[in-house]
């Protein structure tokens, strides 16, 4: 270039300055946009009028009446109530299975208060990863989580097919009828899944009814007959050997072939009781509330109309307890499938059966009117540092109870926690696919917890250990502007007092406390690059590790 | 009832002074590095051994015929071939010659039965004595005997899987923190067991945390960690943990290539000698994992090449026990989650087959050089002589562990749960 014209070298160096200026300005544009995020749609379904309602407003008074009587009764006292963006995270958590993302809070935090969490819900609603989540939950419920018998069970399949059902908020009784009575094959009827991941390839025998009762029971009903199918109760009189396996013969005519799940009038379940010689025909009878049972149709046809029949209150307590358990971590009634037949229940419960049922069965409903409750919406800790939180606090909902987080919701929490912008269906591939990948492999260290999902669980070593030295939170929090939160906030972050912030609120879904901001914006002021970096990081792995990531609260 | 006592961790004659003074330098930190837990207990005596359980997992389910159950020349074998043993009378797999030369030190049950012809469900029902049950995750038996032989000497986890499939044994009603813990290939050291940043760091990533933490504390309970989370306690104990020297059990890299060689250049061959320290360390209940023996194709050479690994792995491990004195201390079982066809089917493999397979025990204060049940070597008759069932295998190794398998535990379901369902096999016990 030295002997070609000066026009020419003047042009060139032009062109070269030129694209230097725009690869500058189109790179803090992009930087630039890391920060300062775009305000997020309003969602589309939100009217707050809707929760003003005076249907709306009766059942949550009703329920805060209840609540109000059982701690008057008990002689206890409920907490203060807790603020905007913790009740948005405890949300995100049991219906997401993650936290809110920097640019949720910011778009949150500017809507009115009284409407935050009726908007919040309007956002996760129309949100993939709500149906997607809750979906899996159920799943967990109808088919565990094993593989299941090979080609003939698709449990992906089945969880897409709830998934889209939720998503729709299609009406829960046509849900669980549709799973109860599906026929079909196993990847044109996703939800025939139910019936077929019973079979037991190795026996060449149909559906299992032993197993298909023992998942109706439970998941459906909230009862554990299945503890009976061998002998009579030993813990009390309730239930018979009988009631199970009369129940079980509802399944009797299901049968597999090529074309999928279909009943066979000539099919009937058979069964050898104790103390018998040999194996009986089985008569289908329901074990409660016979008059609910349609006389006509085929025999899974009539089952499922008698499980989702509005009068047959143990179909909707189940579902109410489950979602609450989804909200509160923990359900209303202790055990999640176990809830006593003729009570009594818990405050709350029979409101919200009723409005479950007049409402059709919406499942949107049944979470906003949980999510308007005071017991949900108290704090988890007391204002008062000398009177604490005891035992007792948590045992009558007077406080939001302190639950272990699951596992789903630890990795969920911690891939978007190290990042601004939320990472759902709408996000860019990368983040995406390294969710994907990351959330497999933490998960499988961690440990899942399979179908027993709500049991107590206790916290264990490796646990800890992948959290302080594992590889997810060393990447999740290194120096990586493109992907981590930590690197954009030490980056970008306008002051040290607001990166600091911006950590607690990526993290935790909270401001620092006084003292918290005292401790740390002295930590990062003045530092520079790497340094800079290693020290935001170092707070970041500190609310990673910490108590009150690890528990929902 | 979920039990909530845990594997302590406390007082180690392996307590060194590099540990020591780890500890000492984050002495303010005292949740962190229980300094005062371990100096409290420097001093105790070791207390008697107790027995632990060696299991070889043999995933995929191993051919009976080609390894502890063969027929040579019967209708069963198809060209299978096998060896004579120490033993006068029993004969093995001809696969198994370094095996072969300990059968006073095994013995050989042929009729083990089970109702299980899934990988999943029989692994789940071979791993817990139970099958499966939609009301209940059943313990599994390494996660029984650690519960029921707690060591506080120990300070790494005392249940361990070495090459883990996708079903290591759990704890399952007992709770998550007797769920095995889980490595690889011991030719290096353990993950996430490293500090990942110098002291000074760590120190200061510790200060951060104790701040969050007394900030998250106030207004709940009056002691948060102890009386709800024991957030900070198992932090404690990873951290122990990551300080311990027990650790190197796990690590077999710098061990003398005389002791190691003999068990084989492989990720098995290291597992089982990383099983072999980890006992005496302490450790209750070690699982090795050999995959690759689910041989529904060309099933002789498949299992041919899986009992060239398992062999040297095998018999220098209870070679290694009995030289070190662990034998009578340590059952050593070997087997998979079912046996595999009589007959060979038309791709020249073996299917599943939970009718009458074969499992390998000794050690512990399991005789040796007994063999228990029979096939038929024409593989006619489905049901083996001597049936031995599933739970039954549980109940003899408890028993041999001095562990009470009738005994009862109340579940998180309100269901009480014998440990073990079977009853002792005849004549395996001293």
């Amino acid at each position: 270039m030295s002997d070609a014209p000066p026009d020419l070298k003047r042009s060139i160096w032009r062109r070269n300055f030129t694209f230097l200026a725009f690869c500058l300005i189109a790179s803090s544009a992009v930087i630039g946009s890391l920060w300062s995020t775009k305000p997020l749609p309003a969602p589309s379904s939100f009217d707050a009028d809707d929760y003003e309602e005076l249907d709306f407003q009766k059942v949550v008074g009703e329920i805060d009446f209840q609540f109000d009587r059982h701690w008057a009764t008990n002689k206890i006292n409920p907490v203060q109530q807790a603020d905007s963006l913790l009740l948005a995270r405890r949300l995100s958590l049991g219906l997401t299975g993650t936290v809110p993302s920097f640019e949720e809070i910011k778009a949150l935090e500017e809507t009115k208060e009284e409407d935050r969490v009726q908007w919040w819900l309007s956002r996760l609603f129309e949100d993939r990863r709500y149906s997607d989540y809750l979906a899996e939950r159920l799943a967990r419920a109808y088919v565990g989580v094993e593989n299941g018998p090979f080609l003939v069970f698709r449990r992906r399949r089945m969880v897409d097919w709830i998934s889209e059902e939720i998503q729709q908020n299609q009406p829960y009784d046509k849900i669980a009828k549709a799973l109860i009575a599906s026929e079909g094959t196993w990847t044109t009827q996703p939800q025939a899944n139910f019936i077929t991941a019973t079979i037991d390839q190795n026996e060449d025998k149909g559906p299992d009814e032993i197993k298909l009762a023992a998942r109706l029971t439970r998941a459906f009903l909230g009862v554990r007959i299945d503890c009976v199918q061998c002998h009579d109760d030993m813990f009390g009189d309730r239930w018979k050997q009988k009631d199970f396996h009369q129940l079980a013969a509802f399944f009797g005519e299901a049968e597999v072939s090529f074309s999928g799940v279909r009943d066979n009038e000539k099919n009937m379940y058979e069964y050898r009781y104790r103390r018998t010689p040999e194996k009986q025909k089985v008569l289908p009878i329901v074990p409660f509330s016979n008059e609910l049972l349609p006389e006509e149709g085929k025999l899974r046809e009539r089952l499922a109309t008698w499980v989702t029949h509005p009068l047959n209150r143990p179909f909707s307590r189940t579902i109410v307890n489950r979602i609450w358990a989804l909200m509160f971590n923990q359900p209303l009634v202790p055990t999640i499938d176990s809830i006593p037949l003729e009570g009594p229940y818990p405050p709350a419960m029979e409101v919200l059966v009723d409005d479950l049922i007049a409402h059709r069965f919406d499942l949107q409903r049944l979470i906003r009117v949980i999510a308007s409750t005071k017991a949900f919406q108290l704090d988890s800790k007391s204002a008062d540092e000398n009177y604490p939180i005891t035992r007792e606090h948590e045992e009558h909902w007077a406080s939001y109870p302190l639950t272990r987080l699951r596992p789903e919701q630890v990795v969920g929490g911690l891939i978007q926690a190290t990042s601004l912008r939320t990472i759902n269906a709408e996000a860019h591939i990368i983040p995406k696919l390294q969710r994907f990948f990351s959330q497999g492999e933490f998960l499988k260290r961690y440990g899942d917890f399979g179908a027993d999902e709500f049991g107590e669980q206790a916290g264990t070593i490796p646990q800890r250990l992948l959290m302080m030295n594992g590889k997810l939170v060393r990447e999740k929090t290194e120096n990586n502007i493109f992907l981590n939160a930590t690197a954009r906030i030490g980056a970008l972050a306008p002051t040290d007092r607001k990166a600091v912030e911006a950590i607690y609120l990526c993290v935790l879904t909270r401001r620092p406390t006084p003292e918290e901001y005292q401790a740390f914006v002295p930590a990062i002021e003045g530092l520079k690059g790497d340094e800079r970096h290693v020290a935001i990081g170092d707070i970041c792995w500190a609310l990673l590790n910490s108590t009150e990531f690890a528990w929902n609260h | 009832m979920k039990t909530h006592e845990h594997i302590g961790c406390g007082s180690s004659d392996h307590f060194s002074r590099r540990t020591l003074l780890k500890a000492a330098g984050v002495s303010s930190l005292s949740f962190l590095t229980p300094l005062g837990d371990l100096l409290a207990v420097k001093g105790e005596k070791e207390k008697d051994r107790q027995k632990s359980v060696i299991v070889l997992w043999l995933a995929g389910g191993p051919s009976q015929v080609e390894t502890f159950d063969p027929h040579p020349g019967k209708p069963v074998a198809f060209g299978s071939s096998a060896i004579k043993t120490a033993v006068k009378d029993i004969q093995i797999g001809s696969g198994l010659p370094q095996t072969a030369e300990l059968m006073n030190d095994l013995s050989i049950i042929r009729s083990v039965t089970s109702k299980e012809g899934d990988h999943e469900r029989a692994t789940y029902n071979m791993k817990t004595g139970y099958r499966p049950n939609p009301s209940i995750v059943h313990a599994s038996m390494g996660s029984i005997i650690t519960h029921e032989l707690p060591d506080p000497s120990v300070e790494i986890p005392t249940h361990v899987s070495i090459l883990p499939n996708q079903w290591p044994a759990r704890g399952g009603y007992l709770g998550a923190e007797y769920d095995a813990f889980q490595v690889g290939d011991p030719k290096g050291p353990v993950s996430d067991v490293k500090l990942q940043v110098e002291p000074e760091r760590d120190q200061r990533r510790s200060k951060n945390l104790a701040l969050v933490e007394r900030a998250f504390a106030r207004g709940r309970y009056q002691d948060l960690d102890k009386e709800k989370t024991l957030h900070r306690v198992t932090m404690g104990k990873a951290r122990r943990m990551m300080n311990s020297d027990q650790l190197k059990a796990f690590d077999v890299s710098s061990a003398p290539a005389s002791e190691l060689n003999p068990f084989g250049d492989t990720p098995f061959g290291r597992g089982c000698f990383a099983a072999l320290r980890l006992v005496e360390s302490g450790v209750r209940c070690v699982e090795v994992t050999l995959n690759g023996w689910d041989t529904h194709t060309n099933n002789h050479e498949q299992q041919g090449e899986r009992i060239k690994v398992l062999d040297p792995a095998l018999s220098s491990l209870i070679k290694a026990l009995k030289v070190r004195g662990l034998y009578d201390d340590t059952v050593v079982v070997c087997g998979g989650e079912f046996g595999r066809t009589p007959i060979l089917n038309a791709v020249d493999g073996r299917d599943h087959w939970p009718h009458g397979f074969s499992i390998a025990l000794g050690g512990g204060g399991i005789k040796g050089g007994r063999v228990i049940g029979a096939t038929d070597p024409a593989g006619i008759k489905e049901e083996p002589e001597d049936k031995v069932k599933v739970e039954d295998v549980h109940c003899t190794i408890l028993t041999a562990l001095g562990i009470n398998p009738e005994k009862e535990v109340m579940t998180g379901v309100g269901r009480p749960m014998m440990f073990s369902e079977g009853f002792e096999i005849e004549g395996l016990l001293g």
